[in-house]
């Protein structure tokens, strides 16, 4: 009996204990306490502390704790696990876009369609962070563009011009490897990194054709069939045959690909400019010596840059009372001039804010400047997946394949078209 | 006394107890404990997997789709070469564990110097952590930077890209599992050989029998059950291999050392947990379809 009460005992602190209520020993000092989760990267944690620094200091009755979750799939399925669990923080960062459909915001989080500054978010970022009519999320960091970063000192001194054009590009490579220099870095030990070439020529899919995000969605418009779609899977095809690679492309690492194009051992590297924040680490003092140009396709005069969109700062339905009421203010806090200001005061900012009281400090970066005058001058479009909630997961392995010569372009297309097809068919999507 | 031997005359005149009816000394409720945990934790989730591979679900819903996620997952193009890669992986580090354990076994229960340390030395890195081993192995495996190819062009060869080449990364995973894995064989084979009575080597030698004949008409013969255990246990393991796969390439580059396992993970990963149910369902029939026949097989030849 006494061994029965001990495990009763037990197993009833343990549960008291759990996650879901660890803010439970709050009321000291009559602060509220609320728990705020993101992902584990480095640069990424030092910009939430000093958000909730700057958070506290004005609003003195919120106690904020951080939280941190793995990144890529391993996050995602931690962060679907907590919430149908209902065991969410009080207030988390996400992916917008589709992988924000991927967690059902209808049932899982809190609208704040009605907040005040709501008003003040850039038009495609409340797409995005949207389901259904409701508005579920304001904007963690800055709007991304994904294109070519490119050494800068190695296109002055061999005298080239950024190029409009896929042609005047394929120029620029060829004058680059004649002067013995790597011309386009790829880093495939990190997979993620090999897709940027096809996700980041989307501005030019949707040149050629407007509609082709919602034909895709409504299962009317396929990689393998639409030219200017497929146009990105040839061009690694055509970068590999060429031989423009990097000599160690296959064994590379992400922060290997920066040093390469800051250094200028590597002209080129498709990447998007949220990489600016870890340039400095991996070629210290180097950052401004990297441009940034947008994807060259078929037509100059439709030349422009493809977006990625902040993620996201959601409140779980699992958050109540107090804690609602402060995870809401937290929340805000983030749409507004001053948390913009702690974000830019902790890292290089990777784009513009996609809050429009918000402005680009003067010190950023050179190749977020290049992009800032794409996306002044409107020549920017939305990435597909900001546009469609379908993305299929094994882009990363195809885009390696095709750009080892494992795979041919047509048939990496294909191969992709299949993979989407799984992933509408598992959102339950109409039409698939 | 009186009554002792009256019970004992007694008995068999009245009930003969059949040895089928005698009870157990323990009662069956013994087992309830381990029962419910098997139950909740191993039967149940079991059960609920067939289900749920007939279903497209979510964390937070569910919708039955009869066969589709398994005919879909017979389509999906990744499965293919990953079925293939499957098989070359288990039979690879099966047959390889077979030959390397029994020679290692062999060499170390014969009168070598410092035969306890070398024993310890080929089973050890069976107690280091798989991941630790996979992590470790792909540093020293890097095409211009890692140990192996530095090594290697010393004595002027130029190795091969190992885990990045298309042609060698599925095989370079399977070095590391053999490596890893050969002494698990070496004990199965070390006792199998320390079995056979020294007589019939003596007896062997005195009829004149050299090394090389000992080996093939003694000791791999009567090694038959050690040899039938390894087989077993290494080609059931490589069939379901996941974390070395994983922590090496993860399938990479490109799907080019995906197996089973692998691709069944990247579905759930991406959130096809029916379609990745579905898989499970079939990597536990391919492994039933294998190594039952595989079983029955040996045990067969061990009969006759």
């Amino acid at each position: 009996m006494r061994l029965g009460a001990v495990l009763l005992a037990s197993t009833l602190a343990l549960s008291a204990c759990s996650a879901g209520s660890l803010g439970s020993s709050d009321d000291a000092g009559g602060k509220t306490q609320i728990t705020f989760l993101t992902n584990n990267d480095p640069a990424n944690v030092k910009v939430a502390e000093a958000v909730i620094a700057a958070f506290e200091t004005k609003n003195s009755d919120v106690d904020v704790k951080l939280d941190t979750r793995p990144q890529g799939g391993e996050g995602d399925n931690l962060v679907k696990t907590r919430l149908s669990t209902g065991d969410m923080a009080d207030v988390f960062e996400y992916n917008s876009g589709s992988l924000l459909q991927a967690i059902a915001p209808q049932t899982n989080l809190t609208p704040v369609t009605g907040e005040s500054w709501v008003g003040d978010l850039d038009e495609t970022f409340k797409k995005v962070v949207s389901g259904g009519s409701e508005v579920y999320g304001s904007p963690w960091q800055s709007i991304s563009g994904g294109g070519i970063l490119y050494n800068k000192p190695l296109y002055a001194k061999l005298g080239l011009q950024v190029p409009k054009t896929w042609a005047e590009f394929m120029d620029n490579n060829a004058k680059i490897k004649a002067a013995g220099t790597a011309p386009v870095a790829q880093t495939y030990s990190e997979t993620w990194t090999s897709q940027i070439l096809v996700l980041a020529d989307f501005h030019n899919v949707s040149a050629a054709d407007p509609t082709f995000a919602e034909k895709y969605t409504n299962n009317q418009a396929k990689y393998a069939t639409t030219p200017a779609a497929l146009a990105g899977f040839q061009h690694l095809e055509e970068l590999k045959k060429a031989g423009y690679w990097n000599d160690d492309y296959a064994s590379a690492k992400y922060n290997e690909g920066l040093a390469a194009v800051a250094n200028g051992t590597s002209a080129h590297y498709p990447m998007i400019t949220f990489a600016v924040t870890a340039i400095e680490t991996a070629a210290p003092g180097k950052t401004n010596d990297v441009g940034f140009f947008a994807l060259p396709g078929t037509d100059a005069s439709k030349n422009g840059v493809t977006l990625w969109e902040p993620s996201g700062i959601y409140i779980p339905k699992s958050t109540e009372g107090d804690k609602l009421a402060a995870a809401k203010k937290f929340q805000a806090f983030l749409a507004s001039p001053d948390g913009c200001a702690a974000q830019a005061s902790a890292t290089q900012l990777g784009g513009p804010f996609a809050v429009k009281t918000c402005k680009l400090p003067d010190d950023v970066a050179t190749a977020v400047k290049d992009l800032s005058v794409y996306v002044d001058a409107g020549a920017a479009s939305p990435a597909l997946e900001f546009l469609s909630p379908i993305k299929g997961p094994a882009l990363e392995q195809i885009t390696v394949e095709v750009g080892s010569g494992i795979r041919p372009a047509a048939d990496g297309a294909k191969l992709y078209d299949e993979d989407v097809k799984k992933q509408a068919q598992q959102l339950g999507l109409q039409g698939w | 006394m009186t009554t002792v031997t009256d019970a004992v005359t007694e008995a068999p005149a009245t009930t003969v107890p059949e040895p089928a009816r005698r009870k157990s000394p323990y009662p069956y409720w013994f087992i309830l404990p381990g029962g419910v945990v098997f139950a909740v934790f191993f039967l149940v989730p079991s059960v609920m997997a067939f289900w749920f591979s007939l279903t497209r679900w979510t964390l937070f819903d569910q919708e039955f789709i009869g066969l589709d996620n398994y005919v879909q997952f017979f389509r999906e193009p990744a499965l293919a070469s990953g079925l293939w890669h499957t098989l070359v992986y288990a039979v690879t580090t099966s047959g390889l564990k077979v030959v390397l354990g029994m020679a290692l076994a062999v060499l170390l229960t014969g009168p070598i110097l410092g035969r306890g340390f070398m024993r310890s030395v080929a089973f050890f890195p069976v107690l280091v952590s798989t991941i630790g081993v996979g992590l470790t192995f792909q540093i020293l495996m890097h095409p211009t930077r890692g140990l192996i190819n530095q090594a290697l062009d010393l004595i002027g060869i130029t190795g091969p890209a190992w885990l990045v080449d298309p042609d060698w990364a599925l095989l370079s995973v399977a070095f590391v599992d053999v490596w890893q894995g050969v002494g698990l064989a070496l004990v199965i084979y070390m006792a199998g050989i320390l079995s056979i009575p020294g007589e019939y080597f003596e007896a062997a030698k005195m009829d004149g029998a050299g090394a090389w004949h000992r080996f093939r008409h003694i000791t791999l013969p009567l090694a038959r059950p050690a040899t039938v255990s390894v087989i077993l246990l290494s080609l059931i393991g490589g069939l379901r291999k996941f974390d070395l796969i994983w922590a090496m390439t993860k399938g990479g580059p490109g799907f080019t050392s995906d197996v089973m396992a692998s691709v069944i993970y990247k579905q759930y990963q991406a959130g096809f947990y029916g379609l990745s149910t579905a898989g499970n369902v079939v990597l536990f029939l391919l492994v039933i379809l294998i190594a039952l026949p595989l079983f029955w097989f040996f045990n067969r030849k061990e009969d006759a």
